[in-house]
């Protein structure tokens, strides 16, 4: 059997997330950068330039520019991709918005970075946050690895005849995006082969003509928005069967959640992204003491995975669920989105950290773990923040 | 809602391909006043025909038959352009036959 893979190379996320593109080889790229995104534009602007791969780039003024031609582009019957971070996103939400509900499979990779003000570059997962009800499919990836994979799979989740919307794969600002590991790269054969052909029901540029982007009147667009609603819901299933094809073929799995080392756990911790990295290292220790510890990464975060969120969490007794983001006057996203979807028997907890990139070390990890030894009042802690009390050490 | 017209404008993003919907059915866009016609007057022009923006105007092999208020959104483009004055608004409880043609004084006033 031939190799599918070529074998280890040291990328950023960035980079390996313009490989990812490079092998799709999308028809039209519209582009405008923004940090911590801009690696991702630059590689692939390189590839384009060096002709290893045939895509049209547009160079466009604004991200409302960038997804604007990118729906266009679309609907016309073109594979296209695009990239973006916090402000840039934002920009790009009322069109986001448009490409959900004209079902425009625009496939985006983005690094997530914290939302002015205060202006700040750093990670967080506000941006995303911020798109979590556009109806698009949302995926975060941990590492380099996982931003590429995602990547990969990203374009049939998407043209799934089944849901037809775009779908933003996240991967962390700085510490996946511009952080060096050993990624292995699939052969671009073998991802095309693996991506197939783009198609779409009604492009514009087909032989049927068609109307798109119509005016929907009382007497239809509450059937349209709520069949919109049910083709991201659908997303999950198909997520899950890429995935499993992604699995068979290349050997790596890549499911909606990871449940590390939740055997007979009876402390959680529930968080996105990079992080995962930082806990499953916290988690390692505890458990060499002892203790009955053990880690959920949400990985498919739109649709929403209750039943294999809650799946993994079996029988935990405590839970602190880590998010990278706020909803001011509420509990954050994460929290509230398990606290809506879980029948469990566990107690949920909520947490908020590295907000602006601030860091998070092992050792605010383990904290969150013996925290979850006491009991305590509801409301939500602070991670790191100056002021705030360092649980679980009184 | 007919069940062909619900699945036409359920299509993903709401496309709508040719032949979904024949002729948009504008007449309930009119607000109190219709076009009538003295059929006396009428000779055939034709110009509210080509004028009408909704295909609200009828004719059979260049013959004049009438309006099709199902289309006609009251713009009164016809009446404005008829050169001998037989098209004219009229309110819109206003009997007329089946072309548009005003009736005669005493009829209709039953149906």
């Amino acid at each position: 059997m031939a190799r599918t893979t070529l074998g280890q190379e040291v990328l950023t996320g960035g980079e390996a997330t313009a490989h990812a593109m490079r092998q799709i080889r999308p028809d039209v790229v519209p582009i405008y950068p923004i940090t911590p995104q801009t690696p991702i534009i630059q590689t692939f602007s390189r590839f384009v330039a060096d002709g290893r791969v045939d895509t049209v780039l547009l160079q466009v003024e604004s991200e409302h520019s960038a997804m604007s031609a990118a729906v266009g582009a679309a609907l016309a019957g073109a594979r296209t991709m695009t990239a973006t971070a916090s402000q840039g996103l934002a920009l790009m939400i009322e069109v986001l918005y448009i490409a959900s509900g004209l079902r425009a499979p625009v496939v985006m990779a983005v690094g997530n970075r914290a939302l002015s003000a205060p202006i700040n570059i750093h990670g967080d997962h506000s941006d995303g946050m911020l798109a979590r009800d556009s109806g698009a499919v949302q995926i975060f990836a941990q590492d380099a690895q996982e931003a590429y994979d995602l990547m990969v799979m990203a374009p049939r989740i998407a043209e799934h005849a089944a849901v037809l919307l775009p779908v933003l794969v996240g991967q962390d600002g700085f510490s996946v995006t511009h952080s060096a590991e050993n990624v292995s790269l699939l052969r671009d054969e073998e991802v095309q082969d693996f991506v197939g052909p783009y198609e779409i029901p009604y492009p514009l540029l087909g032989d049927r003509p068609s109307s798109q982007g119509l005016f929907a009147m009382p007497d239809s667009y509450y059937e349209l928005k709520v069949r919109q609603a049910q083709a991201l819901e659908a997303a999950e299933q198909v997520f899950a069967d890429v995935g499993r094809a992604f699995a068979l073929r290349f050997g790596r799995h890549i499911g909606a959640v990871e449940a590390y080392r939740m055997d007979g756990a009876e402390r959680a911790i529930v968080l996105i992204g990079s992080t995962a990295g930082t806990a499953k290292d916290a988690v390692d220790a505890l458990r060499q003491r002892g203790e009955k510890v053990g880690l959920v990464v949400v990985r498919l975060y739109r649709p929403f995975p209750h039943q294999v969120l809650a799946e993994a969490l079996g029988g935990v007794e405590r839970v602190a669920v880590l998010d990278r983001a706020v909803s001011p006057g509420t509990y954050p996203p994460l929290y509230s989105d398990i606290r809506a979807g879980y029948a469990g028997p566990a107690e949920l907890r909520s947490y908020v950290y590295g907000l602006g990139g601030r860091d998070t070390a092992p050792e605010d990890i383990e904290r969150v773990y013996r925290d979850l030894l006491v009991p305590r009042t509801a409301g939500i802690r602070y991670l790191n923040l100056m002021g705030e009390d360092q649980h679980g050490e009184s | 809602m007919a069940s062909e017209r619900q699945d036409a404008f359920m299509r993903p993003g709401g496309v709508v391909l040719p032949g979904d919907v024949a002729r948009p059915r504008t007449g309930g866009w009119r607000t109190g006043v219709k076009p009538a016609v003295q059929l006396e007057k009428c000779v055939d022009c034709l110009l509210c025909w080509i004028h009408c923006p909704d295909m609200a105007v009828q004719h059979k092999q260049g013959v004049f038959q009438g309006f099709d208020y199902d289309l006609c959104k009251g713009c009164e483009v016809c009446a404005e352009v008829c050169p001998t004055g037989a098209i004219q608004m009229v309110a819109e409880a206003t009997q007329l036959d089946p072309r548009g043609a005003i009736l005669p004084e005493g009829e209709g006033r039953d149906g």
